[in-house]
This record gives structure tokens, C-alpha cells and sequence, in this order.
């Protein structure tokens, strides 16, 4: 699998890769040409290594948008055993930005929230690029409470570039279903995991992210405003996007260091969208380790602790001293 | 918007939503706050002002006895947070909390002009230490915990004191059993300059919140020209009674961004306090004449 065009730190990359792949063609080797493809494979690993290392968060950003990185449906498939989808709100529409459903996790039932941006241009049309409307988050909280009711856990799955900007979205109360999914989420009593899979796009992220642990993929992103955003509100144009990003710190890394999020997930080497099944595995594990322990803690506590996790985020001083 | 005549541009420096009184930009006036007499906030000085909804030139004076509203068109102008405490709560009863708590530089953010510098220039120009004030006080008698975000500091935009000070206000008329009220004006969200940690004061204030509702409190939330972005989308949309000023611009996204979205001009009237009754958002718009005692008879109305 490789990146999409543009990204130039990918290039070296990608021709290292397609040297491998013409050596592994050749049928019958010779001794000299297996060293060759050995020599190259560790060459490329080296080199993915090194560039992966040294990514800015202008970078991150692009990576964690990059089409091929695995989206949704592909953790639907490659880390649960099932899903059955559940699509209405009861009260307007099925937003398919926003996707809700049951889902077996190694033996465990959960309820599985979230965002797809789609994976052919007809399926990004129809998800709005993973951009859900009030919908959207209407009816994930009307299956957060079924689930809570049901002793379900919840895991949600964050993709988003931001909530839907548009009349319809404002007109049907985007703000107000934000609000109210975050109010209803730090009160569930179930134990809630929201993980960041690719782009933690403001309130759009936050409204299916209060949780009992918040986890960041590696080359992932969260951030307040998009870098774009930011550009155009504090830089006049959009083009800044790259300074923006740097000055956000919107990587997991940075998220962990400022105490807004509670776990990084390792990607493979060369990031998500080089092997979906390494990252699938990844993200497995993580969903288990911290179900099983969150099913330990009394339902009180659970939310007792979400709450002291969320109370403690935000630097300022103390005292009066500028 | 009202402004002074002759008319000084506007700039449009951290509006999302629409323009606001002036935002100190040059370096001059960025100097460190000084024991300098406070300036007189919001309204400028001079005898006439102008008003940009109606145009016509009315008298300062006569547009400060009726709070800032405009004596022709009824438009309601920019209040800063001091009078907007002076003009709801009752005189003298206002006892301000945690008004140490400043504003620190967690990601030593910078664009065209440091965060710190731009705080320092904010702090001196509105007088505040950040866009939100917050305490308990009276109205008509009734004890009430009272916060309000003042959109001329950073464009009333939240970031960790605002979070901060808003949720221990919360908590503590959870405590004590107390109604809340918080008037916001905030055309800036959650604020950029400190990153992650500005946008989740949204989660944390509404987990405040919840507790409080759960408890039996009672939260009582106004708006007022601009509440934008993660402000309306936090705390200021979960009021068990939403008020809103006339005319207020109040919404998610920005009206830019959605322009610029969707490539198409927007609806006449969209996005303003009016348009959110109609869609069922909003309970009361409500005069600020009137705002004092539609709030002490929501209190009385619910038992509180």
C-alpha cells in the first residue's frame, strides 16, 4: 500500500518501495539478487524509520488525512467480529457521517459509534467527507443511553474534519447537539473509549469524545480549530496552514505531554495506511486491555474518575502572577 | 455594531463570527499592565455615536442609560462584562471568585503576534485578566452564582481561565444550592491559542453542568451578540431555560465558513437570535431592560 501523491517526504519511500517489489518479482534468484532485495528491504526500512521519526505537525496532518489510511469500515471488519448497524435518529434523518451500531469485540458486545468519511468519491459524497450533522450526534447519544442501559460498553471511533458548517446543520441545532452529547457523555455509566483514528476535528471530534480513556494514533491528529481554520482567522489566509499546524500542536505526542489525552497508539512502521492489518491488531488490543479493566471499576467510580480526568485538563496560574 | 464617530475600521482579527469593538493590534499597545487608570471599556468616548444597524447619530449618554441599546433601531450594542454585572446583578453585590487565576502560554503559541504580548494587550485594554467574570451576587434579592464572557477580550473566546473559573462556578453553586447564570458573548469559541486545552473546557465545563442538573440546579443561560463556535456549543446551549438578546448573532460555524462552504449567500436573518426561536432553540428573546426581571421570575417559577 502507498501514500497519495503530494506528500514529498513519501517519495523516497515510494521508490524504495517499488525497487522491492521489482526484485521480489524475479522468480529465480541468484544469490547476489536476494542479497540485493535484503540490502533494499533494510535500506527502506531505515529510511521509513527515519522519515516517520521526523514528521512536523504539518505532516501529521496530511498523513492522518491521506485516503488510504484505514477508515471506519475497515476496523469495522479487520478488529470486530460483528456489526449490526443501527441507523435512525427517531427524529429526522440517518446521518452516514456518523455511524452507530452493535459490535462483538473479542467475545465482548459493545456499542461501535463512528465517524466514516468514506472510501469511494460516491461514499464521500454521502458522508459529506466524514462531517456529521446534528443527526449525526442525535443519534449516537440516543445509542450511547441505550447502551448504557443495556450495561454495553461504548468505543467511539473519531474521524472527522470538524461538525457539518451548513444551513441545515444550523438550523437543527449543531451547536446545542455538541453541548448535549458531551453533557450525556460525561454521565454514562458505562465505561466509554473514544479513540482519534485519523482527523480530531474540533467540537465535531470532542461530541463523541468524553470518555473514561481518550487515545491518539500516532500520526493521527486533535485539535481546536483546523489548521486551515486557524490560518485563515489568525494568518488572513489559508496558505499558512503549515505555521498553524506547528503552532496548535495538534500530535498525539504533544496532546499526551499538555494532558488532554490519555494513551498514544504505536502505528506500524511508515504509519496506518502501510499495513491495516498491523494497526487493526494495534488497536485491538488496546480496545481489550482497557475494556477489561474499565469492566473492573464499579459503575459510580467509572464515572467519578471521568469526571476528575476531564475536571483536571487546562494550564493556568494561580495567585495573581502574570 | 455601534461605534464612534468618525468611524475607525473595524478589524477583523479573530471574528469568527462578526466584528467587535476594536482589538488593541499595534505594539505600542501591547505595554505590560501598569497601575494606568482603567479606560472606560466598550463604548468610546466622545459625545455622539453612530449606530450601524439604524446609521443614525445618537448621543452617548443617552444610549448608556439604556444599557448600550440604541435609542432609534432598539439595537443592542456591545456590553462589557463589568456593566453587564452592574446592569443584572444588584448594586454592590457582587462578590468576585477566583480572580487570580490568569492565563498561562502552554503552547507559547504565536502567529502574527505572541500569545502572551496579545493577552498582555487585552488585559490592559478591557481591564479583565481574561474574557470571563465569574462570582455570586443578587437579583432582586435572590442569591445566584453569575458568570459572563466579555467578547471584546480575545473575542470572548474560552480557553483555560475561562474553563477553569466557569466550571469552579458551577461547582460551587452546586455546593451551595444556587441558580446559575451565565451571560455569554462569545464570537470566538474555544480559543485557539492554547490548543487542545481550550477545546476541552467544552467537555469540561458541560461535565460541571451535568452534576449541577443532576443535583437539581437550575441554569439559566443568556446570549448575547456574538456566541459562536465552542461556547455555543458547550455550556452556553445547555441552559434548562435559553434567553437570548435581540439580534444576536448566535450559531456553530461561522457565517464565513459556511459561506465559503457551500458557495451560496445565506438566508436573510440567519443565524440571529430570531431565527433560533423559530427552530426551536431558544425559549425567550428578551430586552436587556427586561433581562433582570425575566430572570428573577424564571428563579421564583421554579423554586429556586
Amino acid at each position: 500500500m502507498s501514500a497519495g501523491p503530494g506528500l514529498e517526504f513519501e517519495q523516497p519511500l515510494q521508490t524504495l518501495e517499488a525497487e522491492v517489489r521489482r526484485l521480489e518479482t524475479d522468480a529465480e534468484k541468484t544469490p547476489q539478487q536476494h542479497e540485493e532485495l535484503r540490502a533494499t528491504k533494510r535500506r527502506l526500512a531505515d529510511k521509513t524509520r527515519e522519515v516517520y521519526a521526523g514528521l512536523d505537525a504539518w505532516d501529521t496532518v496530511r498523513v492522518a488525512r491521506l485516503q488510504d489510511r484505514p477508515k471506519f469500515t475497515d476496523y469495522v471488519e479487520l478488529v470486530f467480529d460483528e456489526f449490526v448497524e443501527l441507523h435512525g435518529d427517531k427524529f429526522y434523518g440517518d446521518d452516514r457521517a456518523l455511524r452507530t451500531g452493535f459490535a462483538k469485540l473479542d467475545g465482548m458486545k459493545v456499542m461501535l459509534v463512528g465517524h466514516h468519511k468514506g472510501k469511494t468519491f460516491k461514499e464521500r459524497t454521502e458522508c459529506y467527507f466524514g462531517c456529521a450533522h446534528p443527526e449525526g450526534y442525535r443519534k449516537s447519544m440516543s445509542k450511547m443511553k441505550m447502551a448504557a442501559k443495556y450495561g454495553m460498553p461504548i468505543v467511539c471511533l473519531i474521524d472527522t474534519p470538524g461538525a457539518y458548517p451548513g444551513i441545515g446543520a444550523e438550523e437543527r441545532g449543531q451547536a446545542q447537539v455538541i453541548a448535549e452529547s458531551m453533557l450525556l457523555m460525561s454521565k454514562l455509566p458505562t465505561p466509554i473509549i473514544c479513540v482519534v483514528i485519523g482527523e480530531g476535528g474540533s467540537g465535531g471530534a470532542l461530541g463523541i469524545g468524553v470518555g473514561d480513556r481518550v487515545a491518539v494514533l500516532e500520526h493521527a491528529y486533535y485539535s481546536v480549530i483546523s489548521p486551515e481554520g486557524c490560518a485563515g482567522i489568525l494568518w488572513k489566509s489559508h496558505d499558512f496552514a503549515d505555521k498553524a499546524a506547528r503552532a496548535l500542536q495538534l500530535t498525539s505526542k504533544r496532546l499526551q505531554e499538555l494532558g488532554a489525552i490519555d494513551d498514544v497508539i504505536e502505528e506500524p512502521l511508515g504509519g496506518a495506511h502501510r499495513d491495516h492489518y498491523q494497526m487493526a491488531a494495534r488497536l485491538k488490543q488496546y480496545l481489550v486491555k482497557q475494556l477489561r479493566e474499565l469492566s473492573e471499576k464499579p459503575k459510580d467510580q467509572l464515572v467519578a474518575d471521568r469526571y476528575e480526568k476531564f475536571r483536571k485538563i487546562g494550564q493556568f496560574l494561580d495567585g495573581g502572577a502574570a | 455594531m455601534c461605534r464612534e464617530s468618525p468611524l475607525p475600521p473595524i478589524p477583523t482579527a479573530m471574528s469568527i463570527g462578526q466584528s467587535i469593538p476594536p482589538t488593541a493590534a499595534t505594539p505600542e499597545e501591547a505595554a505590560p499592565v501598569a497601575a494606568t487608570p482603567r479606560p472606560k471599556r466598550g463604548v468610546p468616548s466622545g459625545l455622539w455615536l453612530r449606530c450601524d444597524e439604524c446609521g443614525e447619530t445618537v448621543f452617548r449618554k443617552e444610549v448608556e442609560q439604556l444599557m448600550s441599546v440604541c435609542p432609534v433601531c432598539g439595537r443592542h450594542m456591545y456590553l462589557s462584562a463589568r456593566d453587564r454585572v452592574k446592569f443584572v446583578l444588584d448594586e454592590g453585590t457582587f462578590d468576585e471568585w477566583d480572580a487570580d487565576l490568569m492565563p498561562a502560554d502552554p503552547l507559547k503559541f504565536a502567529d502574527k503576534k505572541p500569545y502572551a504580548e496579545r493577552v498582555v494587550a487585552e488585559q490592559k485594554r478591557t481591564g479583565l485578566n481574561d474574557a470571563a467574570l465569574t462570582g455570586a451576587g443578587m437579583i432582586r434579592g435572590r442569591r445566584v452564582a453569575f458568570g459572563v464572557t466579555d467578547s471584546a477580550f480575545i473575542m470572548g473566546s474560552m480557553g483555560s481561565v475561562v474553563g477553569e473559573r466557569l466550571t469552579r462556578l458551577v461547582e460551587r453553586a452546586t455546593e451551595q444550592n444556587l441558580p446559575v447564570v451565565i451571560v455569554s458573548g462569545s464570537g470566538g469559541g474555544a480559543r485557539m491559542h492554547e490548543g487542545i486545552l481550550s477545546l476541552m473546557q467544552m467537555a469540561k465545563v458541560s461535565a460541571a453542568l451535568a452534576r449541577y442538573g443532576e443535583a437539581g440546579g437550575l441554569f439559566i443561560s443568556v446570549l448575547t451578540n456574538p456566541t459562536m463556535g465552542g461556547v455555543a456549543a458547550s455550556f452556553a446551549s445547555l441552559g434548562d431555560l435559553v434567553f437570548a438578546e435581540p439580534k444576536a448573532l448566535i450559531g456553530f460555524a461561522g457565517p464565513r465558513t459556511i459561506k465559503a462552504t457551500l458557495r451560496t449567500e445565506l438566508p436573510e436573518g440567519f443565524q440571529t437570535s430570531e431565527f433560533l426561536l423559530e427552530h426551536g432553540y431558544i425559549d425567550r428573546i428578551v430586552r436587556r431592560s427586561d433581562l433582570k426581571s425575566e430572570i428573577a421570575r424564571t428563579i421564583d417559577y421554579c423554586g429556586k
